[in-house]
């Protein structure tokens, strides 16, 4: 059996490469992108106003409704300006110790140092989130470190939101801007001391330059991934972001074609941010 | 490479606080779990041992962990399968639209979680008329962990040369026995990689799991729905750990099995 199908298949490079393909474009293809081309259909049905039925009629009253909706607008602004918030974060949290793990430590450190920061990444994203929750608790241990200070926590809320998500996609950050910057010789940052720059002016006119790509490169990870969060606002806020609104409609509303509508809007502005990045030259980095 | 005193000590610090940040959360929880007392509040007054024996016994957890494991390996084989299909035809292959495979192999993770969740909802219950099981969760897991072992394939057949095969079939070997001696032992630490790594991946997956999941509880659904229930927090520090712990041991022995420059962002890093 095996035989003769290798007999059939010797020097068919075309039967070769589509036994190959076909499994693999048969499920990403045609089942994934089909999806992904019905919830985008399904965008432009409604819901029927008395039987809570979704209509099968094309227009675009679910798109006017969050085009007109303050509050749709307001949770667009606030989902966008945290994913910002949380990628600059990210970036200056980064930086140094990426730099420190490409040009300062020995290979051995440096091992160890990108296994320590790639263990959390795969470690369980909701048991990061609840440890959060346990930390800025009102008994946790946040307060209970500031309160010899008389401070206080953020408590639950949109900084909390911030914070957690940088948490979450710091790793994210960290190993392309190391790669990034390991590939900047090492003569070149010589070159622009002996020069008579100082670290401060290297850093500025020489590194950040040549790393800026794959800053952007982390950025995507950053942006996309909060984006498309609604778990984390849900345990360490009460506001609402782009994706709560979004499975509130699928689940408990029950309003396939808004919620749909709705998740175009991160599906719109990660395209957008696709393109600039690959403008940037960050797709060499990912 | 010359750097100032003051530059080091700063980069030291730096690199300091950010691993601090990484890692002072989850002592933390892992801390929680000893705790004697049953609320969450700091300082812990005393610790114990019985939570883990309470968890080890709790019905509900013990049924997700099955539940995840199951899903984890029905997807992972998935994965597996056409991951290496696909990486093989990409590398060793020249056809029209070979540039957008990879691309679209990584679209299920760049899309945001919740449309590749809604998309694969509306599709279960609308088009194809399913019911949300653990089938469901399993097809949805295995579409985004392609790419997982896609990319680890892809970069091992990058490395290893072509002329193995070659002379291979010049020696006589047929495509299936070329396959089997020649390309397979080299690919297979590759694959075993992406596998622990998409294992790891689908064991922790939240968000597109809420939207195929239906009444099937994975075990970080059970942590989910069980966050709400301060009775039992204490359990669910005792899970928690347990499943840093069971997701970082996947990730630790792929580390060891590619031979790549540890942590190079497109074989490992490619996750949400």
């Amino acid at each position: 059996m095996g035989r003769r199908l290798a007999d059939l298949l010797h020097g068919r490079k075309r039967l070769q490469l589509s036994l190959l393909l076909s499994g693999p474009l048969g499920w990403l293809g045609i089942a994934y992108l089909g999806s992904l081309a019905v919830l985008f259909v399904a965008a432009f049905w409604h819901l029927d106003e008395f039987s809570g039925k979704v209509v099968h009629d094309y227009g675009t009253s679910n798109f006017e409704t969050l085009w007109n909706g303050d509050v749709y607008r307001t949770i667009v602004l606030r989902t966008v300006g945290i994913a910002a918030a949380v990628t600059v974060t990210d970036a200056i949290l980064a930086f140094p110790i990426a730099f420190y793990m490409a040009k300062i430590a020995t290979p051995r450190v440096r091992g160890l140092l990108v296994v320590a920061v790639l263990m959390p990444l795969w470690s369980s994203y909701l048991v990061k989130v609840y440890a959060w929750r346990t930390i800025l608790n009102e008994d946790g241990i946040l307060n209970w470190a500031l309160d010899p200070f008389g401070m206080k926590g953020p408590g639950y809320g949109n900084v909390a939101t911030w914070i957690v998500f940088s948490y979450l996609w710091l790793p994210y950050m960290i190993l392309p801007i190391y790669a990034g910057l390991e590939r900047i010789p090492n003569s070149l940052l010589d070159a622009s001391g002996d020069l008579g720059a100082d670290p401060g002016r290297t850093f500025r006119r020489v590194i950040l330059p040549m790393a800026f790509p794959a800053v952007v490169a982390g950025s995507i990870f950053t942006f996309s991934l909060t984006l498309g969060d609604y778990i984390t606002p849900n345990l360490v806020s009460s506001t609402q972001f782009i994706g709560n609104v979004v499975y509130a409609n699928v689940g408990v509303a029950n309003n396939l074609p808004l919620a749909a509508a709705f998740a175009t809007v991160p599906v719109v502005v990660m395209i957008a941010y696709l393109l600039l990045a690959r403008r940037l030259g960050a797709f060499e980095h990912l | 490479m010359y750097l100032s005193r003051g530059t080091r000590w700063f980069l030291r610090i730096g690199t300091g606080v950010t691993l601090a940040f990484i890692y002072l959360p989850l002592i933390i929880i892992a801390l929680y779990a000893f705790n004697s007392r049953r609320v969450q509040t700091w300082p812990i007054k005393g610790l114990t041992f019985d939570w883990f024996d309470k968890a080890f016994h709790n019905h509900g957890a013990r049924d997700a962990l099955l539940t995840s494991v199951k899903a984890g390996v029905g997807a992972t084989a998935l994965a597996l399968l056409l991951g290496t299909l696909a990486a093989t035809a990409v590398s060793r292959y020249r056809f029209f639209g070979r540039e957008t495979i990879s691309f679209l192999v990584i679209l299920p993770i760049a899309l945001p979680g919740i449309v590749t969740g809604m998309a694969l909802n509306s599709t279960f219950t609308q088009v194809v008329k399913l019911d949300l099981t653990l089938f469901t969760v399993i097809v949805g897991h295995a579409t985004f962990c392609i790419v997982v072992v896609y990319n680890n394939v892809v970069a091992r057949l990058r490395r290893t040369a072509r002329n193995f095969e070659e002379a291979s079939a010049d020696l006589g070997a047929h495509t299936w026995q070329t396959f089997r001696y020649v390309t397979f032992p080299q690919l297979r630490s590759a694959m075993i990689a992406g596998a622990l790594l998409a294992f790891a991946l689908s064991f922790d997956e939240v968000i597109v799991t809420t939207f195929t999941a239906g009444s099937t509880e994975t075990l970080p659904i059970w942590i989910l729905n069980n966050l709400s229930r301060p009775r039992n927090l204490p359990i669910v520090n005792v899970v928690a750990v347990i499943s840093v712990l069971l997701s970082i041991i996947p990730v630790y022995f792929a580390q060891k099995l590619t031979a790549d420059p540890v942590g190079s962002p497109g074989t490992v890093a490619a996750a949400p």
